[in-house]
């Protein structure tokens, strides 16, 4: 039992809105200590783990190339262009990115776009000035549209890539079971990540049309 | 053979010249402590992998301390005028650097199998992709300095300027992917997995679908992973009740039991770099900006993934 105080750290820290990081260690450190660790073994864990996740970090080399072509003005184009196609709209830029990232996921590209290297020089954009070309737009409506594009490719992300049979989780699945003494096909697996795949469009896209819709009430409302 | 290795001291690299470029600002308040921070993480990329697990805790514990004591403000982001007339002069040359990444990262996994250096593949299997990012970045630094006729020093000023606005939530996704190491090395999740057994009665097989797919997500909020979730919940409830006393399937099972650790992925601040770190690269002014347009969803989702499995686990 005393090995899930640090579960109520944690809880406790990101509810009190402390430092995330500083509460992170001080919730590793209990754990260990209380699974019986040394200060000294917790320390090296900690040091073993976050060594090996550096491949977490690699995605940072994007910045300077969006840096340097935010300043080149992309941002600027990208509304330049979305301003003169009637058609699109908010809802319509992310649901058609919410498509082809789920697609894409479900081909075993899930490293093909990303929060980082697409949400920010591109859709958000595209998605805000959807809605900018009906006039200037509220910070809180522009924050809303941009929380609501980097949701869209968690969630396409997340419910596709399970239809890709040599994805990682695939793998971690087959690997249990196979452990367990269950031989299962990936394929069967990730047929299975299908249905959930639809409703998440369905979902999501539903959202996303009544994301427009509350828009253009406040925009119709507005005196 | 390229390896992941190589890529660790590019990124290390870059590192070490954002330290260095906030350390030459002589300006800007706090730029030691700022300058410290990307050194020391720049250490962890360039050294990481030769140094003692001690000393690369030591490394973890000096990036916290410097966060938890504030960094210094990212700069500011060029006057609209001056961008607007950028825009003007690039035109849609602007969107050839951008989309080269996507195009790039899709050749290099394509062809990975088939491009060689005598006998060994020119970049490392394993890591196919991550490599081809890379390599894509790379190839798109060319692009975009090409066409705005500027250095490379120039792109790492504004990549700095970025970075810098996402701050200490960096390296936050690394640090609690060793907390999910620490919490499984003392074994909170079998001490969780017993108190979920003990506590609910499984008298049929939808109270057993429904306490393996909400613990997953539950499981998933608490760990932020859905991976390190599954095996504990699988473990003691899934195979043993579902699979085991009620007959259910387990392949139905897994997948739609991954996929309700996902919704659990969607609505924690556990799983930062899903969703803390995209707030701070939008420049979001609430930390759980994202978390909260991704609960309804979420919930939704798991609703719809409980019935599912309720409904086709048992008949096969």
């Amino acid at each position: 039992m005393l090995v899930l105080s640090g579960v109520a750290i944690v809880i406790l820290g990101f509810a009190l809105r402390l430092n995330p990081l500083a509460v992170v260690v001080v919730a590793g450190v209990v754990t260990g200590l209380a699974g019986g660790s040394t200060l000294t073994g917790v320390i090296e864990t900690f040091g073993r783990a976050f060594t090996e996740n550096r491949y977490v970090g690699i995605v940072w080399l994007v910045l300077p190339v969006i840096g340097l072509l935010e300043r080149g003005g992309l941002r600027e184009r990208v509304q330049t262009l979305i301003s003169a196609l009637r058609a699109v709209t908010t809802a319509r830029v992310l649901l058609a990115y919410l498509l082809l990232r789920q697609i894409t996921s479900a081909l075993g590209l899930n490293a093909l776009f990303g929060q980082a290297q697409m949400i920010r020089p591109l859709i958000a954009p595209m998605a805000e000035a959807a809605e900018e070309r009906h006039g200037p737009i509220a910070e809180s409506v522009r924050m809303e549209i941009r929380a609501y594009a980097a949701a869209t490719d968690n969630i396409g992300l997340f419910f596709g890539e399970d239809v890709f049979v040599a994805i990682g989780s695939i793998l971690l699945m087959q690997g249990f079971l196979q452990q367990s003494g269950y031989a299962v096909a990936p394929l069967d697996l990730a047929v299975w990540a299908i249905p959930p795949a639809i409703f998440a469009f369905i979902i999501h896209g539903v959202r996303l049309l009544l994301l427009d819709r509350r828009l253009k009430r406040a925009r119709t409302a507005a005196p | 053979m390229i390896t992941l290795e190589r890529v660790y001291i590019l990124t290390g690299a870059m590192f070490a010249a954002f330290a260095l470029g906030r350390a030459l600002d002589r300006k800007s308040p706090r730029r030691w402590r700022s300058a410290a921070f990307w050194a020391i993480y720049a250490l962890s990329f360039l050294a990481g992998s030769h140094l003692p697990d001690l000393v690369n805790g030591m490394i973890l514990i000096a990036l916290v301390v410097l966060a938890a004591s504030g960094l210094a403000q990212a700069d500011t982001a060029p006057p609209v005028a001056e961008r607007l007339a950028a825009a003007q002069r690039n035109g849609n040359w602007l969107f050839v650097p951008a989309l080269a990444i996507p195009v790039v990262v899709l050749l290099g996994i394509i062809c990975a199998k088939y491009l060689h250096i005598g006998k060994a593949t020119l970049f490392d299997p394993a890591h196919a992709t991550l490599i081809a990012l890379a390599f894509a970045v790379l190839i798109a630094l060319a692009l975009g300095c090409a066409l705005l006729r500027v250095p490379i020093l120039a792109s790492l000023r504004e990549g700095r300027r970025l970075m810098e606005a996402v701050g200490w939530a960096a390296v936050l996704p690394q640090t609690l992917a060793s907390l999910g190491a620490l919490f499984a090395a003392a074994g909170v999740g079998r001490v969780i997995g017993q108190l979920a057994t003990q506590a609910i009665p499984m008298t049929s097989g939808s109270i057993a679908v429904m306490t393996y797919t909400l613990g997953m997500a539950l499981f998933t909020v608490i760990m932020g992973n859905a991976f390190a979730a599954f095996p504990v919940m699988t473990a003691g409830i899934g195979l043993p009740l579902i699979v085991g006393r009620f007959g259910g399937d387990p392949v139905i099972m897994s997948a739609l039991g991954m996929l309700s650790g996902y919704c659990g992925t969607l609505m924690t601040p556990m799983a930062a770099n899903f969703n803390i770190v995209p707030a701070a690269l939008l420049e979001l002014p609430d930390r759980n900006g994202v978390i909260k347009v991704q609960i309804p969803v979420a919930l939704l989702l798991l609703v719809a993934n409980t019935v599912l499995m309720a409904l086709c686990v048992f008949r096969h």
